[in-house]
């Protein structure tokens, strides 16, 4: 699991949960994997994730050193570099691929094996 | 013509617990051709395959658009195994898809509202007994409940929240689901249909589909 697909994810299918967003990530096992910097790319996603949450998975794995310790990014951060350069190692070059995902309202665990997190939940749950 | 992504890494006892790709899948893989330099034009940034299987079609479009490093790929399946296959199916043909192993795309929904340019749906479309719905493995790939329409139907009322502006949604479907009938649950959503292929396979008469808005968001 890449941080941009942790950016989209909520728990809000369970029952009673109203927003659960961001889900907190346990890790067990991460990897570092090279991808293609594409920095239009960057840039473009940047616009349609949440940067706070973002931010903290990040911190939350030891990389966020570099980032721009902000809510929201401006323009001068969308238009560095070295900026796109480090959003594009968080956004897709992390891989978590043990551990899990936790609603942060009731604390429901999802698992991530093998780097695809088990989003399913029983009927009860729902 | 565009290849076929390689799926030589499966076995026949892949096939026990993935669905094998199949007529539908190649009409599906037609018709992406038929529409590649639509979806080129189209410059696609977020593109979705709901219950990819093998993982064959969004790999399809993850190898012959043009700018496809520059899309995000996602993909979402109810069987683990098919989750894994497509995992699989990426690695082989180095490609990069985002896999989750959920229900169509209900973790996603509030975060994707109005962001998929692209959305591909081969559902289970063979017309069974309700009850035999609500499997996580093999049969969850073809048991379609009445018409064969339960689960494509719980997708069309999400259509219009999840698709961008100039979003389309490519559906498999057979004849025995009602064409007509489709047509005209997802005009009365907002979105006009246009065939894009129609074959008959053995006892399978299939239908390529494509939707898109009929006025701007």
């Amino acid at each position: 699991m890449k941080l941009i697909t942790h950016n989209m994810l909520t728990s809000k299918i369970l029952k009673n949960v109203v927003t659960g967003y961001p889900l907190k990530i346990h890790a067990v096992k991460a990897e570092l994997k090279k991808a293609d910097f594409q920095p239009d790319f960057i840039a473009r996603m940047i616009k349609k994730i949440d940067y706070k949450t973002l931010y903290q998975a990040a911190e939350t794995l030891g990389y966020a050193e570099g980032m721009p310790k902000t809510e929201i990014l401006n323009e001068e951060d969308m238009n560095n570099e070295e900026t796109l350069k480090k959003l594009h190692e968080v956004l897709l070059e992390i891989e978590v691929i043990e551990g899990d995902l936790e609603c942060p309202e009731t604390g429901r665990k999802f698992p991530i094996n093998n780097g695809i997190p088990n989003m399913l939940v029983n009927e009860e749950e729902l | 013509m565009l290849s076929t992504p390689d799926y030589s890494h499966f076995t026949t006892k892949d096939y026990d617990k993935i669905y094998e790709p199949c007529e539908d899948t190649f009409l599906f893989l037609d018709a992406l051709e038929k529409d590649i330099q639509f979806l080129n034009e189209l410059k696609p940034e977020i593109v979705v395959e709901i219950g990819p299987g093998s993982g064959l079609v969004i790999n399809f479009l993850a190898k012959h658009l043009k700018e496809s490093k520059k899309i995000l790929f996602m993909a979402t399946d109810i069987n683990k195994d098919a989750c894994l296959a497509t995992q699989k199916t990426s690695i082989k043909n180095n490609n990069d898809i985002n896999i989750l192993n959920c229900d169509l795309l209900s973790p996603l929904f509030d975060r994707l509202q109005n962001k998929i340019d692209v959305l591909l749906f081969n559902p289970p479309y063979v017309v069974t007994e309700s009850d035999e719905l609500g499997s996580k493995s093999l049969p969850a790939a073809w048991t379609g409940g009445k018409d064969g329409r339960e689960v494509m139907d719980r997708v069309f009322p999400m259509l219009n929240n999840l698709l961008s502006e100039k979003g389309v949604f490519y559906l498999v479907a057979l004849k025995q689901n009602k064409i007509e009938d489709i047509e005209l649950a997802l005009s009365n959503l907002g979105f006009k249909m246009e065939i894009l292929m129609n074959r008959k396979a053995g006892i399978e008469n299939l239908f390529i589909l494509k939707f898109d808005r009929k006025i701007n968001i």
